[in-house]
């Protein structure tokens, strides 16, 4: 919207009228969190008990298949709950609208790629032997 | 990006000091007002004036009344009530927004600073210009809609439905009186004010979605339904916290934010 618009009081309040948007995004981040909460106890307990481990015994145990499974999970959970969380600040911080469309649209690329190569090293690890 | 300093127009200068004690003063006190006047081209100052606090009531509005009265009539700022239920003098007194007429002079340590609600242009002094929040106001349509025809008697609600809007304890709320202390402290107001309706108006939307006599509930939750109207409520809780009148802002936006869940489950 542009500031300087002649535009009644009323007209400026209703600006482009509800998106009719905007549970899915705050329910997926409460989701996400209770997801990341089980999903953070798991790994930072593993990564305690690994503090001697070599590479093969890492190895070893991520290839185990609930490991893995748990380990995509997390990935998926802290990428999608960060994606959601970032998108709140751009939306809050960031007021000119073309370069806050890029911002978003970056960030949810950056995550779905950081995303992916993640799982893909897990199952790499997992089903590569 | 949002702006986190004032711009250089803006700055608050120091401004004249003015000392009406006497001798036989005993209790004095010394109130920093912010001055801005749009005929002049200055930057805002804070006025200082020590006070007889023996010479007016026990209320900040009466401290300023009698400023206004017998030091300084130039002194600009909204009041009418003097009891806490027109919400006129809402400003902020001593780093809260607040009422000056529900706000004891003895509530505040040492001097009392008083500065317009933050955020929202200022008209003069102590006036803030609240066209945009009243518009918010009126764009959630605060009235009774129905498509029945009217009954040939009152609209019937049960006790149990009334404390839905006025709170068991009076403190629901229909207890608003739009003074805008809560949604002038919430910081997502601040910075996304162009779009988020804010607490005041949000809770005022509360109250129409709860009136069990009210039938547009899934017009006015699809009104709210995005991700600035109600979605940068973060939680922050001043506007509970400020809230003149003991009322939950809060908690109405957390109920409209539950029932926007319900009906999608």
């Amino acid at each position: 919207m542009a500031k300087d618009r002649i535009e009644t009081p009323l007209a400026r309040a209703r600006g482009h009228g509800s998106a009719r948007d905007g549970v899915h995004h705050w329910f997926m981040q409460r989701v996400t969190a209770i997801s990341n909460l089980f999903l953070m106890i798991w790994l930072v307990w593993s990564v305690v008990t690994m503090a001697s481990w070599s590479h093969a015994d890492f190895t070893t145990w991520l290839a185990m298949p609930v490991n893995a499974v748990l380990m995509i999970l997390a990935v998926i959970s802290v990428f999608y709950h960060a994606a959601l969380g970032s998108q709140v600040i751009v939306e809050d911080y960031f007021h000119h609208e073309g370069l806050k469309i890029v911002k978003l649209i970056g960030m949810k690329l950056f995550f779905a790629g950081a995303a992916v190569a993640c799982i893909f090293a897990v199952l790499k690890v997992a089903l590569g032997g | 990006m949002a702006q986190f300093t004032l711009p250089k127009n803006s700055k608050v200068a120091k401004g004249k000091s003015v000392d009406v004690t006497t001798a036989q003063t005993q209790r004095a006190r010394t109130f920093k007002v912010y001055r801005w006047n749009p005929d002049e081209d200055d930057n805002p100052r804070l006025d200082e004036y020590t006070l007889d606090l023996d010479q007016f009531g026990p209320m900040i509005l009466d401290a300023m009344i009698y400023i206004k009265n017998e030091v300084d009539s130039t002194l600009t700022f909204r009041r009418s009530c003097r009891e806490g239920i027109c919400g006129s003098c809402a400003m902020n007194i001593d780093g809260t927004n607040t009422l000056a007429c529900t706000k004891a002079i003895d509530d505040v340590k040492g001097d009392v600073k008083i500065t317009p609600l933050p955020h929202m242009p200022v008209v003069k002094d102590l006036v803030p210009d609240q066209k945009h929040a009243i518009a918010q106001y009126n764009a959630i349509e605060p009235w009774l809609k129905t498509d029945s025809p009217p009954p040939s008697r009152e609209r019937l609600q049960s006790p149990e439905d009334s404390d839905m809007l006025n709170g068991k304890d009076g403190h629901g709320p229909a207890g608003c009186i739009l003074c805008f202390c809560c949604s002038t402290s919430c910081p997502s107001y601040w910075w996304n004010g162009d779009r988020f309706m804010g607490p005041a108006t949000l809770m005022q939307a509360h109250r129409w979605i709860a009136d069990s006599r009210d039938e547009a509930t899934g017009e006015r939750l699809d009104q709210l339904e995005d991700p600035f109207r109600l979605y940068r409520c973060h939680t922050i809780m001043n506007c509970t916290n400020t809230c003149p009148k003991g009322l939950n802002p809060a908690k109405s936006i957390a109920e409209i934010k539950k029932m926007m869940v319900t009906r999608k489950a």
